[in-house]
C-alpha cells in the first residue's frame, strides 16, 4: 500500500490552557482518494482533531503533543502552517467567515494571490475553478448577494484552486437547508471524483452525509476513537446510539420493529438497504400495532394574523397576505429556506418591523399599536446566537435586565428571576459570569431573560442550530417542558427532525407566502411541498414504500407518536 | 455594494486609472488647491474638476446626497466666517471698498471680503468633485492592490479591503441586536435621557463586540489556512499595471502643484490681489 496522506500513531494532544489531554491514543490513516466521515458528540475532540490535520495545531493553538502525526510521510510539527495548507484544504463551517474577498473571484483567488501567482494566470485559474463549482456566472458578486449554498461553493472553489491532497469539510451542513445540504453532499462527491483528493467530512448529520458513498466512518468519544469501520458495519452495531449520535431515521424505525441489522443488508443508505421478507413482516406488524394519537382541536386561538403583507424600505416585498393562527399551548414550527419570509414574519409579529397591510391580534386584541417594548411583554423573541443578546456579565443580571428596564420593584424582580432561573436549570449558576457557560447554557440564559417578562408566546430563531444530537435533545426537551407549563412556543427552523419530532404543527413559507400548514409528518411526505420549500423527503417514507405499507404518511406519524410517547423520556434519563 | 466606497462601475478613462494614481492625484490636487488663493488657478481647477466629473460618466444624481451634505457644511462655514471676521478680506488685500457707499461699519459688506469668500468657496468647488470622483471610481480591492504596489505593506493594504468586506455584516448585526435589545426594554429613541441612551448603546455594543470577536478568530484562521502571510509579497487578482495615462495624470497633478507655488511666488503672497 502507498504512503498514507495522514497517519496518526499513538497521537495525543493537550492544550496548554487545560489540565487534561483532549486527544488520547489516536491511531488512523487516510489514504489517497478516500472519503472518511468523522463523527462524534460535541466535546469529543473532533474539532481538535481537525485542527491537528489542517495545521492550526500546533502552529496557532499551542499545546503538548505525544506520539506522531505525519503528512505525506513528514512529521507535521516539523513543517509550517503554510506547508500543511499546501496539502490540506479546509472548508470551514462558517462559510460566511471564510469568505474574505470582496467578490467571488477575489475570494477564489485568495490562496493563489498569497502564493504570488501572476495576475493573468490568476484570472485563468479562477475562471476554470469557478466553472467547476458552477459559479462562473457570479464572479463579480459580493458575498451579501449569495445564498448559503453558493457561499459554500465559493469556499470549495477557493480550496480547489490549489492542488491539495486532502480536503477537510468542517460541518458542511450546519448552516444549510435540507435540500441545499443534499446538493452540497452531491457536490463534494463530484469534486472528489474530479480532483481525486481524499475527503474528510466532520459532521453529525450522519444520514445526510451518507446520501453519497463514504468509505469509512471514524467515530470519536471523549478524546478517543471508538470505531473506525465501514458505514455498513457501523450502522449494524449500537455504536451510534451509545455515543449520542443520531442514527438515520430508517435505522431507528427498523430497530423499533425488532429487525436485526447486519452489514449484509447494506444499511448505510436507504437506497442500498435490502430487507428480507421476514424483516418486512416485522416492520408491517409493528406498524399495525402502533396506535396513532388523535389530535384534539378544541384549543383556544392565541395569536392570529390576517392578510399580513410586508415590504422592506428597498422595495423588496417579503410577505404576501399571511393569514395564520397559533393556538394556546401549541408548539409550532415555522419552516422555509433562507429568504422565504420566515424571519421577516417573526420580526413583524414581534414588532421589529411594521406590516403595511393586515391585522395581528393576540387573544382577540389588536397588537399593531403596541411598541416593540410593549409587544415584548406578550411575545418574547430569542435570537439564534446567544452572544448577540447577552450584555451583562453575571447570569442573574442578564436574566433580570428586562425587568429592571421596566422599573419593576426589586423584591418582585428577585422572585421572578429566581423562578425562571430554576425553570431553566440555572439557579445554581446564578452568581456565575455568563462567559463561563457552554453555548447551550448561554442559550438557556437568553431564554430565561425572555421568560422573566412572562410572555404568552416565545419565538425562537433556529433554537438548535449547530448543536449535536445530545444538546439538541436537551434543548428541545427543555422547550417541551416549558411548553407543557403553558407557554406557547414558535420555532423558526430549517431542521426537519425538529419539525417532525417536536412540533405539533408546521407552517411552511416559500417566496413570502404560506404554502402549507399541517403536521410535520404530512408535510415531509408531500412531494410538491418538499420541492417548493427545499425540504427533503424523510427516509421513513421510503422505508414505508419499501415495506409496501399502503399509507406511508400514517407510517411516519405513527413512528413520531411512538418516539414521543415511549422513547423520548427514556433517552433523557440515560 | 457597500456604503463607504460608493464604487460605481462605468467605462471611463478615469475608471481606468489605477487606485494608487487616483489617490496620489487627489493628494496633489487638493494640496495645490489648499496652498493658494490665486483666483485664476482656482477657477481653472474648478472648471477642470467639473469637466472631469462629466468624463467619468458619474451622474450628479448618484452623488446628490454627498454634494448636498457638503454644500450645507460649506454654507454654514462661510456664514460663520463672515460673522466672526467680516473684515478679513480688507486686512488680506490691504484696501477697503464698500459695496454700498451708504453702508459703513464692521459688518458692512466690502468687495475685498466678498472676493475673499468667493476664493474660499472656489477652493472647495475645485476639490469636492475630485474627492467624490475618487470615491465613486475606485474599486476598493483594486485600491488595496495599488496601495500595496506603491509600497504600503500588504497586510495593511488588505485590511482596507477586509474592513469593507465586513462592514455590511456588522451593520446588519447591529440592527438585529438593537431590535432584540429594544424588545427587552432598552430605550434607544430620543425620548430617553442622554445617560440612558449611553447605557442603551452599551447594551448593544457589548453583544456586538463579543459576537464579532468570535468571528475575528475564525476569519484569521481562514486567512492563515489559505496562506495569508506566507510570503513577503503577494499578487492581486484586481491588480492593474501602471500605464502611460497613470504617469501622465500624476505628472499633470504634480505640475499643478508647481504652478500653485509659482503663482504664490509671483504674487508675493498666497493671494492674487486685483484691488491694487
Amino acid at each position: 500500500m502507498s504512503e498514507p496522506i495522514i497517519r496518526f500513531s499513538n497521537f495525543g494532544f493537550k492544550y496548554n490552557a487545560q489540565s487534561k489531554p483532549t486527544l488520547y491514543d489516536i491511531n488512523f490513516e487516510i489514504h489517497s482518494g478516500e472519503r472518511v466521515l468523522i463523527a462524534g458528540p460535541s466535546g469529543c475532540g473532533k474539532s481538535t482533531l481537525v485542527h491537528c490535520i489542517n495545521g492550526l495545531i500546533p502552529f496557532s493553538y499551542k499545546g503538548e503533543q505525544t506520539g506522531s502525526l505525519t503528512l505525506n510521510g513528514k512529521e507535521t510539527k516539523e513543517l509550517s502552517l503554510f506547508d500543511v495548507s499546501k496539502s490540506v484544504g479546509t472548508v470551514l463551517q462558517d462559510s460566511d467567515a471564510q469568505f474574505v474577498g470582496l467578490t467571488v473571484a477575489e475570494d477564489i483567488a485568495f490562496a493563489l494571490e498569497n502564493d504570488c501567482v501572476e495576475t493573468e494566470e490568476l484570472h485563468k485559474r479562477v475562471e476554470k475553478t469557478a466553472a467547476l463549482v458552477d459559479m462562473n456566472k457570479f464572479l463579480t458578486h459580493a458575498p451579501g448577494e449569495l445564498s448559503g449554498g453558493q457561499k459554500q461553493r465559493v469556499s470549495m472553489a477557493g480550496i480547489m484552486v490549489d492542488d491539495v491532497d486532502l480536503i477537510l469539510f468542517d460541518e458542511p451542513l450546519a448552516n444549510l437547508d435540507p435540500k441545499t445540504g443534499k446538493t452540497a453532499i452531491e457536490l463534494i462527491d463530484e469534486m472528489q471524483e474530479k480532483t481525486g483528493a481524499a475527503v474528510i467530512i466532520v459532521e453529525h448529520r450522519l444520514e445526510d452525509v451518507l446520501h453519497r458513498k463514504v468509505d469509512r466512518i471514524v467515530l470519536m468519544g471523549e478524546g478517543r476513537i471508538i470505531a473506525d469501520m465501514t458505514p455498513d458495519e457501523l450502522l449494524s452495531g449500537s455504536f451510534l446510539s451509545d455515543s449520542g449520535i443520531r442514527e438515520p431515521l430508517y435505522i431507528t424505525a427498523l430497530k423499533y420493529a425488532g429487525v436485526e441489522i447486519t452489514p449484509n443488508m447494506k444499511p448505510s443508505s436507504i437506497r442500498t438497504l435490502s430487507l428480507g421478507d421476514e424483516d418486512i413482516n416485522k416492520v408491517v406488524s409493528w406498524y399495525n400495532e402502533t396506535k396513532k394519537s388523535e389530535p384534539s382541536d378544541d384549543e383556544k386561538i392565541l395569536l392570529e394574523t390576517n392578510g399580513v403583507s410586508f415590504t422592506y424600505d428597498n422595495g423588496h416585498k417579503a410577505l404576501y397576505d399571511i393569514t395564520m393562527n397559533v393556538k394556546e399551548g401549541e408548539m409550532l414550527a415555522v419552516v422555509g429556506t433562507n429568504g422565504a419570509g420566515k424571519s421577516t414574519f417573526s420580526k413583524v409579529v414581534c414588532g421589529f418591523e411594521t406590516n403595511q397591510e393586515g391585522t395581528i391580534t393576540l387573544e382577540g386584541k389588536d397588537i399593531l399599536p403596541l411598541s416593540i417594548k410593549e409587544r415584548a411583554d406578550l411575545i418574547g423573541y430569542v435570537m439564534q446566537n446567544p452572544n448577540q443578546m447577552i450584555s451583562k456579565v453575571m447570569i442573574y443580571d442578564e436574566a433580570a435586565l428586562g425587568l429592571v428596564t421596566r422599573g419593576v420593584p426589586e423584591s418582585e424582580i428577585k422572585e421572578k428571576v429566581e423562578k425562571v432561573l430554576k425553570i431553566c436549570g440555572l439557579w445554581s449558576f446564578r452568581n456565575w459570569p455568563v462567559s463561563a457557560l457552554s453555548f447551550g447554557q448561554k442559550k438557556r440564559v437568553t431564554i430565561a431573560s425572555i421568560l422573566a417578562l412572562e410572555p404568552k408566546i416565545i419565538i425562537l430563531d433556529e433554537p438548535t442550530a449547530g448543536q449535536d444530537y445530545r444538546h439538541y435533545t436537551e434543548i428541545m426537551e427543555f422547550l417541551t417542558e416549558l411548553n407543557k407549563s403553558g407557554i406557547t412556543v414558535i420555532m423558526v427552523t430549517h431542521d426537519m427532525h425538529l419539525m417532525l419530532e417536536y412540533a405539533d404543527r408546521a407552517i411552511v413559507f416559500s417566496g413570502g407566502k404560506i404554502i402549507a400548514n399541517d403536521t410535520g409528518a404530512n408535510i415531509l411526505t408531500n412531494r410538491e411541498i418538499i420541492e417548493k420549500a427545499s425540504l427533503k423527503e424523510t427516509s421513513l417514507y421510503e422505508l414505508a414504500l419499501m415495506c409496501k405499507i399502503e399509507s406511508p404518511r400514517d407510517f411516519v406519524s405513527r413512528f413520531i407518536d411512538f418516539e414521543r410517547t415511549t422513547q423520548r423520556g427514556a433517552r433523557i434519563d440515560e | 455594494m457597500n456604503n463607504l466606497f460608493n464604487y460605481i462601475d462605468r467605462p471611463s478613462p478615469i475608471h481606468r486609472l489605477t487606485g494608487a494614481t487616483k489617490f496620489l492625484c487627489l493628494m496633489l490636487w487638493s494640496f495645490a488647491a489648499m496652498s493658494t488663493f490665486d483666483t485664476r488657478l482656482l477657477l481653472a481647477l474648478s472648471i477642470a474638476s467639473i469637466l472631469m466629473f462629466k468624463v467619468s460618466k458619474i451622474k450628479w444624481k448618484e452623488v446628490s446626497f454627498m454634494i448636498g451634505f457638503a454644500s450645507v457644511f460649506l454654507i454654514m462655514n462661510t456664514i460663520l466666517q463672515y460673522l466672526f471676521s467680516p473684515q478679513h478680506g480688507t486686512s488680506v488685500y490691504g484696501t477697503c471698498t464698500y459695496v454700498f457707499s451708504g453702508l459703513k461699519g464692521y459688518y458692512a459688506p466690502t468687495y475685498e471680503q466678498l472676493f475673499y469668500v468667493s476664493n474660499y468657496l472656489l477652493k472647495y468647488i475645485s476639490t469636492i468633485p475630485i474627492i467624490l470622483l475618487f470615491v465613486c471610481t475606485t474599486n476598493p480591492s483594486e485600491f488595496a492592490a495599488s496601495l500595496n504596489k506603491i509600497g504600503v505593506k500588504y497586510s495593511i493594504a488588505y485590511s482596507v479591503a477586509l474592513a469593507l468586506r465586513y462592514i455590511p455584516d456588522v451593520q446588519r448585526q447591529f440592527h438585529e441586536i438593537s431590535q432584540a435589545q429594544q424588545a427587552r426594554g432598552i430605550e434607544m429613541s430620543k425620548k430617553a435621557s442622554p445617560i440612558k441612551r449611553l447605557k442603551a448603546a452599551s447594551a448593544i455594543l457589548i453583544p456586538l463586540v463579543l459576537s464579532s470577536m468570535d468571528k475575528v478568530e475564525i476569519v484569521s484562521n481562514a486567512m492563515e489556512l489559505r496562506g495569508f502571510g506566507k510570503n513577503k509579497k503577494r499578487t492581486w487578482y484586481m491588480g492593474r499595471k501602471f500605464n502611460t495615462f497613470d504617469i501622465l495624470a500624476i505628472v499633470i497633478c504634480a505640475l499643478i502643484v508647481v504652478v500653485a507655488f509659482g503663482l504664490n511666488y509671483l504674487n508675493g503672497s498666497r493671494f492674487y490681489n486685483p484691488f491694487i
